[in-house]
């Protein structure tokens, strides 16, 4: 072999590498902030490139001016009005409006309504409405261990589109032949691109499956728990770390992940709390307004169209990614929810109108 | 640059007519094709390639690799409905997995994990037959069999991971998956599961003796490149005579940290090193979940896990407070 088919040979070699680096790695610098005790290494690493446009894509709205609370209450003023019932006729005006540019801003007041008629229910949409107002007094309500005083709106999630673009539902898993599916090895960018499994959502956000692995006791005993499914509960912290924009120790001492007392950082809590309210939203608001949906598979007549359901038929649900969006705190942590008083005062009572309780 | 420093040979290794190799006993199989001579390998090493020893166990050895590789590859295959693209673009992520948990230790239905029992097979009698042929290639040239014990070492972690471990947990499940990126995540699951393995003291000495090979490795190397002005490669001549590259070698270390080893004496110290470091591993491993649950709360028992006081205030396992939600 020529000298000249070497050096061929050695450029070749050399450019692939270098794809390779240059697509597999970021470049430095690269923002690291020390957490735990000394020496411990709970760093926040952060690439401080990426840091400007994650801010700009989490900015809230600017709140139009607080409107009265006093005058004729919206159920005098309006009718067929259920779950907004005790806001001034101001304030609900106020929520209509502001509702309409965080979820519709393009359909306007007929995304939901029928606009010959506000008060019919026939538009499917606003029975959803009605059920998401609900959610989100209840996510500020009873969630406070995740959600804080800095609360959740419809922003929060739906940030100007009709359908939140970070959902998920359960993926199509139905080949037969020499593998049966394992629900894994695949590349997945629910679980950042590693071979986990891809849809840790279906048994932790929505059923409730064990999420712990490791044993309380260093003996071998009662923890029946195995390699395979700590791969699951692996795929959801992945899910989580990348929802988060944060590492494996934003909350855990990594040396020990299971433990809580004197070496968790506070955030674990937070993220636990989080989980299970994230089992409310799915099992208690999502999954039962499912028929719904089915009626309506493509949206609302006015549109915008596009899915409302998944590829198994089941609804598009709720993960860590709906609110959190690339950042630890959503929306940069703007507590937005106190611009919205309105959204304190929902009615959690049933729902009267023949399609506003979900079969 | 200087001759002598390089990091390929600059010495193409040639006969003037390649060689057959020394005359094996007669109850050998002959050696297979013609020598010849490529340029690139002698970059690299011996510049002749052939003929080659295959003899039965080579064939047999080689036939069954084969079919567990097929085994593993068709499989991934049919994970991407044998569409060729998308395994080439996910070749990386693709496995063939151990049977679930609940086959214990039966046998699963081939595409629950039988698969994977085939491949194991094949796999494992491969690299036996292949061991028995680098033992028996070794006594037939009348050498020692090293090469065989070092070999065996890895055999044994292979055996451990695949095999016995899993049958003294009572479950294949407990198995390492046949896959590139699945491995690794495996490795960092089992390592989750059972607590961390970082405070296993027998996946510490292997890390030991891992980066110990390398140092070695680097030390030898290092010192025989270094001597390569002297003709440092050439050992016999060298143990024998005063003032030769080889006293220099061990003078340099001997006066950089007062010890040397012999030109003798530091393949031992490599071939222990390398060996040890799967055996270590592999008793680590064996260990895990066999006689220890949790390798962290261990380390807490025997005190060596050291305790520090983090900067917040301490958290509570919210499962155990009253009335919290499941």
């Amino acid at each position: 072999m020529s000298r000249f088919s070497l050096s061929i040979a050695a450029a070749v070699a050399a450019l692939l590498c270098g794809v390779i680096f240059v697509t597999t790695f970021e470049r430095p610098p690269v923002l690291s902030s020390q957490g735990g005790f000394r020496g411990l290494s709970m760093g926040d690493v952060q690439n401080p490139r990426t840091i400007p446009a994650r801010l700009a894509a989490n900015q809230v709205p600017e709140a139009p001016e607080a409107a009265e609370t006093d005058g004729p209450k919206a159920h005098e003023t309006y009718e067929n009005v259920q779950v907004l019932r005790d806001l001034s006729a101001a304030q609900f005006n106020r929520l209509m409006i502001v509702m309409t540019e965080w979820i519709a801003p393009n359909q306007g007041c007929g995304y939901c309504h029928n606009v010959e008629n506000m008060a019919s229910d026939e538009v499917y949409t606003k029975v959803v409405a009605r059920r998401m107002l609900q959610m989100t007094h209840k996510i500020n309500s009873e969630w406070a261990t995740h959600v804080g005083q800095t609360g959740v709106t419809c922003y929060t999630c739906h940030r100007g589109n009709a359908v939140p673009t970070m959902v998920w539902s359960t993926e199509p898993n139905s080949r037969a032949g020499l593998q049966a599916p394992r629900g894994q090895n695949h590349p997945a960018s629910s679980v950042g691109e590693s071979s986990l499994p891809s849809d840790p959502f279906t048994p932790f956000l929505l059923g409730d499956a064990e999420i712990r692995n490791i044993s309380t006791t260093s003996l071998p005993g009662r923890n029946s728990q195995s390699i395979m499914t700590t791969e699951w509960t692996y795929g959801l912290m992945m899910h989580i770390s990348t929802s988060l924009g944060v590492n494996c120790t934003h909350c855990h001492n990594s040396r020990s992940f299971a433990e809580w007392r004197t070496q968790s950082p506070p955030a674990q809590t937070t993220a636990w709390y989080g989980i299970r309210m994230v089992r409310d939203i799915n099992m208690s608001y999502i999954e039962p307004l499912k028929p719904l949906w089915a009626q309506n598979p493509n949206g609302p007549a006015e549109g915008p169209h596009g899915p409302r359901l998944g590829a198994m038929g089941d609804a598009l649900k709720v993960n860590c990614a709906t609110c959190h969006q690339g950042v630890n705190r959503p929306l940069n942590g703007a507590p937005m929810l106190r611009d919205f008083p309105e959204l304190k005062q929902v009615n959690q009572g049933p729902l009267r109108s023949a399609d506003a309780t979900p079969r | 640059m200087a001759e002598y420093q390089n990091i390929f040979t600059r010495i193409q290794v040639r006969g003037p007519a390649p060689y057959p190799g020394v005359p094996l006993p007669a109850d050998n199989s002959p050696r297979e094709g013609t020598p010849s001579e490529v340029h690139l390998f002698g970059r690299l090493g011996d510049a002749q390639i052939g003929p080659f020893y295959l003899g039965y166990l080579g064939m047999l050895s080689l036939l069954f690799g084969f079919i567990a590789f097929e085994i593993i590859g068709l499989n991934m295959l049919a994970s991407v409905n044998w569409n060729l693209s998308e395994f080439i673009r996910q070749l990386f992520w693709l496995a063939l997995e151990p049977p679930p948990p609940e086959y214990g230790l039966r046998i699963p239905p081939l595409n629950k994990g039988g698969w994977w029992i085939v491949a194991g097979f094949f796999l494992t009698l491969s690299m036996l037959l292949w061991w028995v042929r680098t033992y028996r290639r070794a006594r037939e040239l009348g050498m020692g069999t090293h090469v065989a014990w070092a070999f065996a070492g890895a055999i044994w972690l292979y055996l451990v991971l695949g095999f016995i471990r899993p049958v003294a947990m009572g479950s294949w499940s407990e198995a390492v998956p046949f896959g590139i990126f699945p491995h690794l995540d495996w490795t960092a699951a089992f390592s989750i599961r059972y607590g961390n393995l970082f405070y296993n003291p027998f996946h510490a000495l292997s890390i030991v003796f891992l980066y110990g090979s390398v140092l070695l490795f680097a030390m030898h190397a290092a010192t025989i490149l270094a001597l390569g002005r002297y003709g440092g490669e050439r050992e016999i001549e060298q143990t024998l005579d005063r003032g030769t590259a080889a006293e220099r070698g061990g003078l340099f270390w001997r006066w950089t940290m007062g010890f040397n080893a012999t030109f003798e004496s530091i393949h031992r110290w490599a071939w222990w090193f390398a060996f040890l470091c799967p055996v270590t591993g592999g008793i680590g491993i064996l260990l895990t979940g066999t006689v220890v649950d949790n390798w962290y709360l261990w380390a807490v028992d025997r005190h060596f896990a050291p305790a520090y006081t983090m900067p917040w205030t301490p958290v509570v396992d919210p499962s155990i407070v009253q009335g919290a939600p499941r």
